[in-house]
């Protein structure tokens, strides 16, 4: 039996085919897989907040789209894979509540959606597929044999990206 | 005002914050129990320092479907309130609710069962706020409440969020409730900010 390796809120991990990697209910965080198609090697964050530089407490780097992305690829990188052959595939980001006041709990999910995009821009880690926004939570798994995304909701077909 | 250090809170805080949850989810539970004329009891509540990656464990798992009622809390404490229960629960006491003409079983909630839940909510969230005001003489404004039936996970990351631009661990207090049949149990979970904690503890005099 393989293994499915469990990435919790705020937390992130690597994984080897044939072995999987989850995190369960994303809501209004995103979780960024990283993958090396050749070596089969991914790595997943779960991350909650855009921008380390804007919090004082930013001790824990999986917290965060700019810190978790670097730690991510560090950590992938100590297992072998390509840093150059990186690709990407994204989910999460969504905005849970109806919030009537336009503060800045609203729009987190966005907020979160649009750094990890802008930083995996900036190192030219190409985003082949992402599942984004809209207002519920998402379970995601992913293969790095066959590169495949799984994304599970409630009251949704799953999908794969 | 006192300040409060996320990893060293000693006992007499421990306690203090049980006794508000005690106090706060014991007129809720009333509240609830007074609406749909049933018997609920409330567990001791759990007053508990989480890692993030641990939060949804303490309402059975991220997976698990809910029904989050969350309130977003202003004035003299700042932070969070959510009210929280399974969806079979959701359904009983609805169905209670609204009484035997417009039972029902299905899996989706209709409009008015959904506003019934929100006031249910309302109410509740109510009874414990303004029980928690009484006791400190403090100013609780809250939101109107705003609902969202999803995974635990994904609705719990909405205040973990908030407590999570000021540090890696979520302070909660959190309170089990049910029924002898177990057919009405969720919980009633309240974030106060790090600041508001301080102001909790310095308006009862520690």
């Amino acid at each position: 039996m393989n293994e499915m390796i469990k990435v919790g809120m705020a937390d992130l991990n690597v994984c080897v085919s044939p072995n999987a990697i989850t995190t369960l209910g994303l809501g209004s965080c995103v979780g960024i897989v990283l993958y090396d198609p050749g070596k089969k090697i991914a790595g997943l964050a779960h991350i909650m907040l855009p921008d380390s530089t804007k919090i004082m407490n930013n001790g824990n780097k999986a917290k965060f789209a700019d810190t978790g992305i670097e730690e991510l690829i560090k950590r992938m990188v100590e297992i072998g894979a390509d840093r150059r052959a990186l690709v990407s595939k994204i989910a999460g980001g969504a905005q849970m509540f109806a919030f009537s006041n336009n503060s800045d709990i609203m729009r987190i999910g966005e907020r979160n959606v649009e750094a990890t995009k802008k930083i995996l821009n900036e190192l030219r880690i190409p985003i082949l597929a992402e599942d984004t926004g809209s207002n519920y939570g998402r379970t995601i798994e992913f293969y790095p044999e066959t590169g495949q995304l799984l994304i599970r909701s409630v009251g949704n077909e799953r999908k794969i990206l | 005002m006192s300040r409060i250090d996320l990893n060293k809170i000693d006992y007499m805080q421990y306690d203090v914050l049980r006794e508000i949850g005690n106090i706060g989810a014991g007129n809720a539970t009333t509240a609830l129990s007074q609406m749909i004329n049933t018997k609920i009891d409330m567990k001791v509540p759990n007053v508990e320092l989480l890692e993030f990656k641990n939060l949804p464990d303490i309402v059975g798992g991220a997976e698990k479907i809910v029904v989050g009622i969350l309130f977003t809390l202003q004035g003299s404490i700042d932070g969070m309130m959510m009210f929280m229960m399974d969806k079979p629960a959701s359904r009983h006491l609805v169905n209670q609710l609204l009484g035997d003409n417009l039972k029902s079983e299905a899996d989706k909630f209709n409009e008015m069962e959904l506003s019934a839940l929100n006031e249910i909510g309302n109410i509740i969230a109510g009874a414990y706020l303004s029980s928690l005001s009484g006791l400190t003489n403090l100013v609780i404004t809250s939101s109107v409440p705003y609902m969202a039936i999803d995974m635990a996970g994904a609705i719990l990351s909405v205040p973990a969020i908030e407590f999570s631009k000021i540090g890696d661990k979520a302070l909660l207090i959190e309170t089990e409730f049910g029924d002898d049949l177990k057919a009405v149990n969720g919980y009633f979970i309240l974030i106060p900010t790090l600041e508001s904690y301080g102001a909790i503890l310095s308006s009862l005099g520690l």
